[in-house]
C-alpha cells in the first residue's frame, strides 16, 4: 500500500488499485466514500454545505453534496467503476456546538447527511454504513483495497465499517 | 462588498490594531482571573484558510477546547475562542484549585469555568472592537466543545456562509509567571459587518 493521501475540506479524490484515503476532523461537514469492489475503484469526498449556489458557477464543486457526488461518480467511471456496483459510506454530519437559545444554530450537519443521503438515492448507490450525526468529530480512513471506513474520535474512541 | 480575500495591508493593520487593544484588556482580565501577572506578545493578525488555521493551531486533529458565541447588533458574526490544554491547565487550577484534570472528560464545573473565562476573553476584544467603533455588539451566551481543532474551526465557516473558506485569526501569548499560554481568537464577521466596520473606522474600502 502506498502512502496516505489526504483529502481537505471541501475537497474529493478518486483512486484504483489499493490506496489508503484520509480526511481529517469532520465536523458538520460530511465524508462520501464511494466503492466499487469488483473495479478497486475508490472515492472519498469531504462536503460543508448540502447544495451548490444557484448563480454562482465558479463555486468550489466538491464543498457541496449534490455537486461533490456528481463529479465523484463521473471520475469514478472513468477509472472504470461501474455505476450499478456501487456503494456508500458516509460519516459525519455533527452538531458541534449547542448554543443556548439558538436551536437551530449547528443544523447545518444534519442538514448535510439529508443531502447526502438523498443524492446517493437519486444515484441508486445504497449506503452500507453510516457514523453520522452526534456532537463530535470524526477523522475517516477509508481503504480501497477492501472497502472498509474506520472513524477515529477524540473522544468516542475507533469504529470500524 | 468587500471580501475577506480583499482585505488589503491597512484593514490588515487595523484588525491588527483591535487585536492589540482587545488583548491588552484580555491580559487584565486574565491576570484578574488567575490572580497574576501576565505579559503579552504583540499579537498575529492572520487571515487564514481553516485548514491552515488547523496547523497553525497543532494540526486537524489536534484535541482543544473551543468557545463559541454568537455576535450580533451593528456587527454580526461569530467569535470562537480556542485555547490548549496548557491553558484550560492554568485556568483550572487557578480558579478551582484542581491540578489533575482528564482533558477528555472535563466535568460540567470545569467545563462551565473554562467558559466562563472564554465568554471574558471574547469580551474583551468585542469591547475593544464596540470602543474603536463606536458600534454597538452583543454576544450570545457562550457555547463550549471538547473535540479536533479541525472539527471545531469549520463550524464557523460553515455558519456565516463565507464563500471563501476563510477566517481572521488573532493569535497571541500571554506570559504569566507559570505558563506561557497561548490564546487563539477566530473572528467571523459577516461581510456586511465588515464593511460597517471598515467605515466606521474611516478606512477606504
Amino acid at each position: 500500500m502506498s502512502n496516505m493521501i489526504t483529502i481537505g475540506i471541501s475537497d474529493m479524490k478518486v483512486v484504483k488499485g489499493s490506496e489508503q484515503l484520509v480526511t481529517y476532523a469532520l465536523g458538520s461537514c460530511v465524508g462520501i466514500c464511494l466503492y466499487d469492489p469488483l473495479r478497486k475503484v475508490g472515492g472519498l469526498g469531504h462536503i460543508m454545505l448540502p447544495k451548490f449556489p444557484v448563480g454562482n458557477p465558479k463555486e468550489n464543486k466538491y464543498r457541496f453534496a449534490d455537486t461533490c457526488i456528481t463529479e465523484m461518480l463521473r471520475e469514478m467511471e472513468r477509472l472504470g467503476a461501474c455505476r450499478a456496483q456501487l456503494t456508500a459510506k458516509i460519516a459525519g454530519g455533527a452538531k458541534m456546538f449547542e448554543v443556548s437559545g439558538d436551536s437551530a444554530f449547528g443544523n447545518i450537519g444534519q442538514r448535510n447527511v439529508m443531502a447526502v443521503r438523498a443524492m446517493l438515492a437519486y444515484a441508486k448507490i445504497p449506503i452500507k454504513a453510516q457514523d453520522t450525526g452526534l456532537n463530535y468529530g470524526r477523522t475517516l480512513y477509508f481503504t480501497t483495497d477492501d472497502g472498509v471506513m474506520t472513524i477515529k474520535s477524540f473522544a468516542n474512541g475507533v469504529k470500524v465499517y | 462588498m468587500l471580501s475577506i480575500d480583499e482585505l488589503n495591508e491597512i484593514h490588515l493593520d487595523v484588525l491588527r490594531e483591535i487585536g492589540n487593544i482587545g488583548a491588552g484588556n484580555a491580559a487584565t482580565s486574565l491576570s484578574q482571573m488567575l490572580n497574576a501577572e501576565v505579559n503579552m506578545s504583540v499579537p498575529k493578525v492572520r487571515i487564514l484558510d481553516i485548514s491552515d488555521a488547523a496547523t497553525a493551531l497543532g494540526g486537524p486533529e489536534n484535541p482543544v477546547i473551543g468557545i463559541l458565541t454568537k455576535i450580533s447588533g451593528e456587527i454580526d458574526g461569530l467569535m470562537m475562542f480556542i485555547v490548549g490544554q496548557s491553558f484550560a491547565g492554568a485556568v483550572l487550577e487557578s480558579l478551582l484549585g484542581e491540578k489533575q484534570v482528564s482533558y477528555a472528560a472535563l466535568t460540567e464545573m470545569q467545563l462551565s469555568a473554562i467558559s466562563e473565562i472564554g465568554n471574558i476573553m471574547i469580551s474583551a476584544y468585542l469591547g475593544s472592537i464596540s470602543t474603536l467603533s463606536q458600534m454597538s455588539i452583543k454576544s450570545s451566551v457562550p457555547a463550549i466543545a471538547v473535540d479536533m481543532v479541525g472539527a471545531l474551526l469549520s463550524v464557523p465557516a460553515i455558519e456565516m456562509r463565507t464563500v471563501s473558506d476563510k477566517i481572521i485569526f488573532i493569535q497571541e501569548d500571554f506570559l504569566s509567571s507559570a505558563d506561557d499560554i497561548t490564546s487563539n481568537m477566530m473572528l467571523i464577521p459577516s461581510m456586511e459587518s465588515l464593511d460597517r466596520l471598515m467605515q466606521k473606522l474611516g478606512i477606504q474600502l
